[in-house]
């Protein structure tokens, strides 16, 4: 059999050996915690609490505003002090809760749960939403929103997203090692709201040991099955997974359950079977610490809201002085240019590298290669695309496809005269998709 | 903020790149191109080595004073380098070096540099360079003889100047053998086919040519000799029209060339495809027996047309249109 896979794609250096066979270590914040009140897409959360109150870690600080939306909870105890825009790793500025961290780590009471068989599948989707839990991979969608389609009858495949094609990275890889079981779980308690759903655990198979894992652990469920699917980045995507477990194509104007699909990632998935089985809001998560710059690259289970320096400084600092730090991987993460930003639930990873190979070259004339066109998993044209870009030709712009690029970054990667196809690209794609919202 | 802090880098994602570079492209295709130079030169003899040179320089030199004037440093691609080496692959032996010069200062200056220099000509530099000689100095240009030359132990015979394929059109039988290994007459890179695939084979093991237009080109032009050649499947016949000439080097090294194709697959097919009817026309309706050149500068010209039909469909684009396109 042909494996899954997609067209195009690119194999960069995956960095994945310096942190795959390190199990995850528990870390405890003691400094400042950060809460920014956006931390998913859609409307910002509105803060509950008020300076000087004293919260409990589980506690809900920040309650969704309307359906698209998600709360936030406190992942410490401690006092609130102030409320107050701070800076995010995009660089925007974001309201935020800041905590004082009392170090007592004094628990909420758990949400009290009826069992799992007797949930329907409503209580189920409003237990999600309770417990803020937002797609983890990185976009940070609300999950009870992809959860609610309106048709449930009609999704026939739940796919957890078990790629992690994002090189460097492997908290996914450590959590399907180390808690299968809570994965499959999330995706049983997903399953149950969808009655006509298979679920497909979807992994890159650069990762035997976790397919085989997954297909021991799965091995008498009728509704489950593990597929392996091609190592290419970016398999992980949400179009080119469904194209390459079903064969089904998406576009940007579409959601997944157009085609009858819902996707949620690892972490996802873990913190859905937290919140539902175990009555836990979402206040931890996996980050992976990397990079050549960084002494001990790790994987760590933060406390949500914890400073990316506190992370790094508890974790025994850098090696060398990195040129460039990272927010999430290095094909699709955002840079810092300093370590004082909190991390949040899309937080993947840190990654510091002490070259900065975008600033080393410099970007020279377009020589018609088609790489870019070879590897786009959008197949589109990036090297016309971003010269629409530059001069804002809108109408070839459109003509040409530009909505449908995913933003993977394969175009940049690959470009040898080292054009920065995929950020002009991107800013066209933010324009026009601002400008849509507005008619 | 008080204290000045030590800030990283920031730009927008990714964050890596490949090792691919415009020069490295171009360095390989340079070094892909040494066997057939260097066959031309134990072929053809020293003064070989005078035209190539002359040839490179013109480029380069011209790129360079270009680069100078508008405070760009261009030169350094290796882009003209290759130019100049490929006109060189494409000029007879006994030209006078002048005219080389001159053909490689058009080239890179009227062909390349005034269009807005690497990657906005639309036809390719080194054939227009050589078609602009070859209606400037059609003598000297389709003069292959060659004068004898000794040089210590080896002696270089004085070749009669008829290439195999002037020859095929006039009637008379040509060796193919010879033609394979290169052993005739022609322009300084074009008569061995082994060195010339030998060279091909590196790029396309490199991955920077791939077969889709040579496959293309070489097919299609094998259909169209068969149909109209007048000689029916005629294997010594058609083997001799694929070795000789400039098809063989016009095929994996000109009408490759990355600016002057189409970018999109379905183009590349159809761009082959075209190159192979256009130099079965020139070859065998034309009164010249040669038309590599030609047929590949005429595709150059229909590359954006090419381009427009065969654009790819995007991804999950559907039949009914999307609410984006309109």
């Amino acid at each position: 059999m042909a494996k899954l896979t997609f067209v195009g794609g690119i194999h960069p250096y995956d960095g994945k050996d310096l942190s795959k066979d390190k199990p995850i270590r528990d870390i405890l914040p003691k400094g400042e915690m950060v809460y920014p009140l956006s931390q998913h897409i859609g409307a910002p959360a509105q803060a509950i609490v008020a300076k000087g109150d004293r919260v409990l870690a589980g506690q809900k600080i920040a309650e969704a505003q309307g359906f698209v939306s998600a709360p936030v909870f406190a992942s410490v105890s401690g006092t609130v002090k102030a409320i107050e825009p701070r800076r995010v790793a995009s660089g925007d500025f974001v309201q935020s809760i800041i905590m004082e961290n009392d170090g007592a780590y004094e628990e909420a009471p758990a949400r009290s749960l009826k069992p799992l068989q007797d949930m329907t599948a409503d209580e189920i989707r409003e237990t999600i939403k309770e417990a803020g839990i937002v797609g983890m991979g990185g976009a940070g969608f609300p999950t009870h929103v992809k959860l609610s389609p309106k048709e449930p009858e009609k999704i026939e495949y739940v796919i957890a997203n078990c790629a992690e094609c994002e090189p460097y990275l492997t908290s996914d890889y450590r959590r399907m090692l180390e808690e299968p079981e809570k994965l499959v779980g999330g995706l049983r308690i997903i399953l149950r709201l969808f009655p006509h759903a298979q679920g497909i655990l979807a992994v890159e198979d650069n990762k035997p040991d976790c397919i085989r894992l997954l297909r021991k652990l799965t091995a008498e469920e009728s509704r489950i099955s593990v597929k392996a699917l091609q190592t290419k980045y970016p398999q992980g995507g949400e179009r080119t997974l469904i194209y390459a477990v079903t064969g089904r194509e998406v576009n940007s104007t579409m959601l997944p359950a157009d085609v009858g699909c819902v996707v949620n990632n690892v972490d996802t998935m873990v913190a859905v079977y937290r919140a539902v089985a175990e009555g836990k809001p979402l206040t931890e998560r996996i980050v992976t610490l990397t990079g050549n710059a960084v002494k001990d690259p790790c994987n760590y289970r933060i406390r949500i809201g914890m400073s990316y320096a506190e992370l790094l400084t508890a974790a025994g600092g850098f090696l060398t002085e990195p040129q460039k730090v990272i927010c999430g991987g290095p094909m699709m993460g955002m840079a810092l240019f300093d370590l004082n930003i909190p991390t949040t639930k899309t937080s993947t990873a840190l990654l510091a590298l002490t070259e900065d190979e975008v600033s080393a070259m410099e970007p020279g004339p377009c020589i018609k290669c088609g790489r870019c066109v070879e590897v786009c998993p959008g197949r589109v044209m990036p090297n016309y695309l971003a010269t629409f870009a530059e001069h804002f030709a809108e109408e070839k712009f459109l003509e040409y496809g530009g909505m449908e690029c995913c933003e993977c970054g394969c175009c940049s990667y690959i470009c040898p005269a080292k054009r920065q196809l995929t950020q002009n690209i991107k800013s066209m794609r933010k324009i026009l998709l601002a400008k849509k919202k507005k008619k | 903020m008080s204290e000045e802090k030590k800030m990283y880098r920031v730009s927008s994602n990714p964050h890596i790149r490949s090792g691919w570079t415009t020069s490295g492209i171009m360095l390989a295709v340079i070094v892909a191109l040494l066997p057939a130079a260097g066959y031309g030169i134990f072929h053809f003899g020293p003064r070989a080595i005078a035209v190539i040179a002359v040839s490179v320089a013109g480029a380069v030199i011209t790129e360079g004073i270009f680069g100078l004037c508008c405070k760009k440093a261009t030169v350094t691609d290796l882009s003209a380098v290759v130019t100049g080496l490929l006109l060189a692959m494409n000029l007879p032996v006994s030209l006078p070096l002048w005219m080389a010069a001159l053909g490689s200062v058009f080239a890179i200056l009227v062909a390349k540099l005034l269009f807005g220099g690497l990657g906005q000509n639309f036809m390719n530099p080194a054939l227009a360079g050589r078609c602009f000689l070859l209606i400037s100095f059609p003598k000297q240009m389709s003069d292959f003889s060659t004068k004898g030359f000794e040089l210590g132990k080896r002696t270089w015979d004085a070749l009669s100047g008829a290439t195999p394929l002037a020859a095929l059109k006039a009637g008379e039988s040509v060796n193919v053998m010879e033609m394979i290994v290169g052993n005739t007459g022609g322009t300084i890179g074009e008569t061995s086919v082994i060195a010339l695939v030998i060279g091909a084979c590196l790029l396309i093991l490199l991955g920077i040519i791939d077969l889709r237009i040579p496959g293309s080109y070489i097919v299609s032009f094998s259909i169209f000799v068969i149909l109209f050649g007048g000689r029916g499947f005629d294997p010594a016949y058609l083997s001799a029209q694929l070795a000789g000439g400039g098809l063989m080097l016009g095929a994996f090294f000109m009408a490759t060339d990355y600016v002057t194709r189409p970018i999109t697959v379905g183009g590349q097919y159809l761009f082959g495809i075209f190159l192979g009817i256009m130099t079965g026309i020139f070859r065998i309706f034309a009164p010249g027996a040669e038309g590599v050149s030609y047929a590949i500068i005429l595709g150059n010209l229909l590359v954006p047309l090419m381009e427009k039909v065969t654009r790819p469909r995007p991804f999950g684009y559907r039949k009914e249109g999307n609410a984006h396109g309109k």
